[in-house]
């Protein structure tokens, strides 16, 4: 009975949403208040619909409820509890409702927070949302219900893919959800400013916390998922471009140009028609993650299902959004005026070439995990574009921009003085190359770009660190004073600093990781010994042991250094039983920033095995920058002059001084 | 400047960047991708010595022979043709007789064997790498209900 409740509060939730999607836009047309005051309430019931329907299917997963079709293909009654709930959206069906959840959730935030936006902009916004949150609805509802019932009941699950059973798991789709979906905020903030066609730097200061606040999320999701796949996957690689990390990466690229544009929009009024068409390529790019991931053109651990009418379904809302976005924006754009003018050296110089940098990176990854797919259906040659494709373009492409990034904040808007910032930015460079050589020859040697790399990753710290520094004032007035203007800066200040500090934290990671890594693969039996990163690992032997619904069999290493055993580490191989299926549990001891990583392969005999060691320097680096840049995303987000729903601040006057401006 | 030169200063800088960035994209894509074959396409293909390509197929029944240990050489075959693979390094999880797999690597000079860099196994106990069912099932050979296209 509660199954059919949560079936029916989800075809509720798709009335509602026609209702959000049709009559405030119709209110906003007509002047008519009552109907642009339907858009918020509405917004708000799809929300508590959507949140009632995902609570059940949760419920029927916690308590086992087999007869539920999407229960018994993703769960087994022994699973942890934990991830029985991740479960939920460890599957096709789920995760499109934990889609929808989120989409319905933004725009109840919009309907709640928006409450100083122009009544006409919110009604428009909410109604594009309604839109989204109409076709997704449909889409889980004809093609994809999760409440589907399965008569007579089986006794026993299938079980949850074991590789999916885990921590990472649980966290990593919902944050990457928050931040794809988060976008849809922004491309609805851009379809309502072309369907008004009016537009200005008020606007922009809207849009940047949605922004923000989807670009954190992404930025954590993406991390996450990669830490996932390093090690659950056991093959200690923590990046592979593989079609579907590309399409979360490309929204990501977007996104990041979005923020900077929408900056130049928000201080300047420039950028303007940029901003929107960015707005809209970003949930763009989002939506053609989604249709990659789940509609099957690509195979993968993503690819829960692949019934070729979702993928037909999916496409077509696809070319209905970004097809009708794009016409709009054609058609619109020319109402919307040009603003402030700018010399190319200068702080908008600066964000527009980041722009270019960006959205030429993006539209390489684009190419890159298209043109398989094209030339497939065009010719029906197969080939596979890798990761030497994605090294050589947008490896070399990112690489102005990573020097140009500390530039950016220390130039001053209209007409920056490239000289002064160049000496200004001096020491900087100067530390770089000195940790980078030091750390070349601590490591002996190895490729003299792995040099430059380290040393681009320290002058990118030390020069975000500059800007915050230059602008208190340090060293060039009294200390007390300096201190106070630098707790005087705005938080966004501090915001860009730290991002721009994760960016060169994880440049340094994967610099390390790419030149340094050591990877040993041996036949080992108890007693051998084998050395990585300075440190020996004894093998002990094997042990076998068993989980709630798994067996494993684990090896035991004693890593010493220096003759003196430090640590230790369990590699194992589990086989989970209901599903049959095998994994590989990598052993990995931290040490500094450093790892060791040991991985099983098959036993040969006498209590012997293959195993697979590698040394990785710095690897932590890599998510520990990601960490930096989701702090600044937090405090740009706590800033007093973007807090969701301080809108009405755009109308005091600009006391901000412009060289404390962002 | 003029508001004019300005917005042509930096027109001209994004269309020369985009210019570099597609001749970029060409050059890798001339040097940087791997083409799919199975192994009954390899008789007409053609290929130089060395031509990284991936190769798809079944593992063989009974194929499967350990070297040193580390070194492992087994059999892709699409049941028409085989081509013995080594690899050296770990197999993936889900490597197994009888299942389909892709392989990684090129051919040394003078040599039938593939040698291999990378083999992929994927995540399921029931895929089936899609290229590779494909062409399979071009040759007309019958994959049985769970081990077909997923």
């Amino acid at each position: 009975m509660i199954i059919e409740l949560g079936h029916y509060a989800l075809v509720l939730a798709l009335a509602t949403a026609v209702i959000q999607a049709a009559l405030p836009i119709l209110g906003a047309r007509l002047n008519d208040r009552g109907l642009m005051e339907l858009a918020s309430s509405t917004a708000v019931a799809c929300f508590l619909l959507v949140a009632f329907a995902f609570t059940v299917l949760t419920f029927a997963y916690v308590t086992s409820d087999f007869s539920v079709r999407n229960v018994w293909e993703n769960s087994h009654s022994l699973k942890p509890l934990i991830y029985k709930i991740s479960g939920v959206w460890g599957n096709h069906e789920g995760s499109m409702l934990l889609w929808l959840l989120i989409l319905t959730f933004f725009s109840a935030l919009v309907a709640a927070f928006g409450r100083n936006l122009p009544e006409t902009l919110k009604a428009n916004v909410l109604a594009v949302q309604g839109w989204i949150a109409m076709a997704f609805a449909l889409f889980i509802l004809l093609t994809s219900n999760p409440f589907a019932r399965l008569v007579p009941a089986p006794g026993e699950g299938k079980d949850l893919n074991p590789i999916l059973q885990d921590v990472g798991l649980a966290i990593h789709p919902p944050l990457l959800y928050l931040g794809y979906v988060g976008f849809s905020v922004c491309f609805s903030f851009a379809i309502a400013a072309l369907i008004e066609g009016r537009i200005d730097a008020a606007w922009a200061r809207w849009v940047r916390p949605w922004t923000l606040a989807a670009w954190t999320f992404l930025t954590a999701g993406i991390s996450m998922g990669s830490y996932w796949a390093y090690y659950e996957l056991g093959w200690g690689g923590w990046w592979f471009w593989d079609p579907v990390e590309n399409a979360s990466f490309m929204p990501w690229l977007a996104g990041t140009a979005l923020l900077h544009s929408a900056l130049v929009m928000e201080k300047r009024e420039a950028l303007k028609i940029w901003t929107v068409l960015l707005a809209i390529m970003t949930f763009s790019l989002s939506l053609l993650g989604t249709f990659l991931v789940r509609s099957g053109v690509l195979t993968s651990v993503h690819a829960f299902a692949t019934d070729p009418t979702r993928g037909i379904f999916i496409l077509a809302i696809l070319v209905f959004f970004i097809g009708g976005a794009f016409a709009l924006f054609a058609l619109r754009a020319s109402h919307l005026k040009a603003g402030g003018i700018f010399a190319p050296i200068s702080r908008e110089g600066s964000l527009v070439f980041n722009n270019l940098i960006l959205t030429t990176a993006a539209a390489t990854v684009l190419t890159g995990t298209l043109y398989p797919l094209v030339l497939e259906a065009l010719t029906g040659d197969k080939i596979s574009v890798g990761p030497p494709f994605f090294n050589m373009t947008f490896g070399l492409l990112m690489l102005p921009l990573l020097f140009a990034v500390p530039f950016g904040p220390l130039l001053a808007w209209k007409r920056g003085d490239i000289l002064g910032v160049s000496q200004r930015l001096f020491a900087a460079v100067a530390i770089g190359l000195v940790f980078g050589t030091g750390y070349y020859y601590a490591m002996n040697g190895g490729p003299v770009l792995a040099l430059f790399g380290i040393a681009l990753g320290v002058y990118l710290i030390v020069g975000s660190v500059t800007d915050v520094a230059l602008r208190s004032g340090l060293g060039k007035v009294a200390r007390n004073v300096a201190w106070r203007r630098f707790t005087g800066l705005p938080r966004s200040a501090f915001g860009t600093a730290l991002a721009h500090i994760g960016l060169g934290v994880t440049l340094i990671g994967i610099v390390a990781v790419t030149a340094f890594e050591t990877e040993t693969v041996v036949e080992m039996k108890p007693g051998m010994t084998v050395e990585a990163g300075g440190y020996t690992l004894r093998f002990d032997g094997m042990r076998n042991g068993s989980g709630p619904n798994y067996t494993e069999e684990s090896g035991h290493f004693t890593i010493s250094r220096g003759g003196v055993a430090v640590s230790e580490v369990w590699s194992s191989k589990r086989l989970y039983q209901a599903r049959r299926m095998p994994t590989t549990e990598a052993g990995i001891r931290t040490f500094g920033l450093s790892q060791l990583y040991v991985s099983l392969g098959d036993q040969i005999g006498e209590g012997g095995i293959v195993v697979r060691i590698w040394w990785k320097p710095m690897i932590l680096c890599i998510w520990g920058g990601t960490l930096f840049m989701m702090a600044g995303g937090f405090v740009s987000l706590s800033d007093r002059r973007l807090r969701v729903g301080a809108p009405a601040r755009a109308k005091r006057p600009k006391t901000v001084p412009v060289g404390a401006a962002e | 400047m003029t508001r004019k030169q300005k917005r042509l200063a930096i027109i001209g800088g994004g269309v020369g960047f985009l210019v570099l960035a597609a001749f970029l994209v060409m050059f890798a894509f001339s040097q940087a991708i791997a083409y799919f074959y199975v192994p009954s396409d390899l008789a007409k293909a053609n290929l130089s010595p060395g031509t990284r390509i991936r190769l798809g197929g079944v593992v063989e029944g009974g194929s499967v022979k350990r070297g040193d240990g580390k070194t492992v050489t087994f059999t892709v075959t699409d049941t028409l043709a085989g081509v013995p693979v080594t690899y050296t390094g770990i197999l993936p999880d889900l490597f197994r007789e009888g299942q389909g797999v892709v392989t990684e690597g090129a051919f040394v000079q003078g040599s039938s064997v593939f040698v291999a860099d990378t083999v992929l196994a994927k995540h399921d106990e029931t895929y089936m790498p899609k290229d590779v069912a494909d062409r399979l099932k071009a040759q007309g050979v019958e994959l049985s209900g769970k081990e077909t296209i997923k």
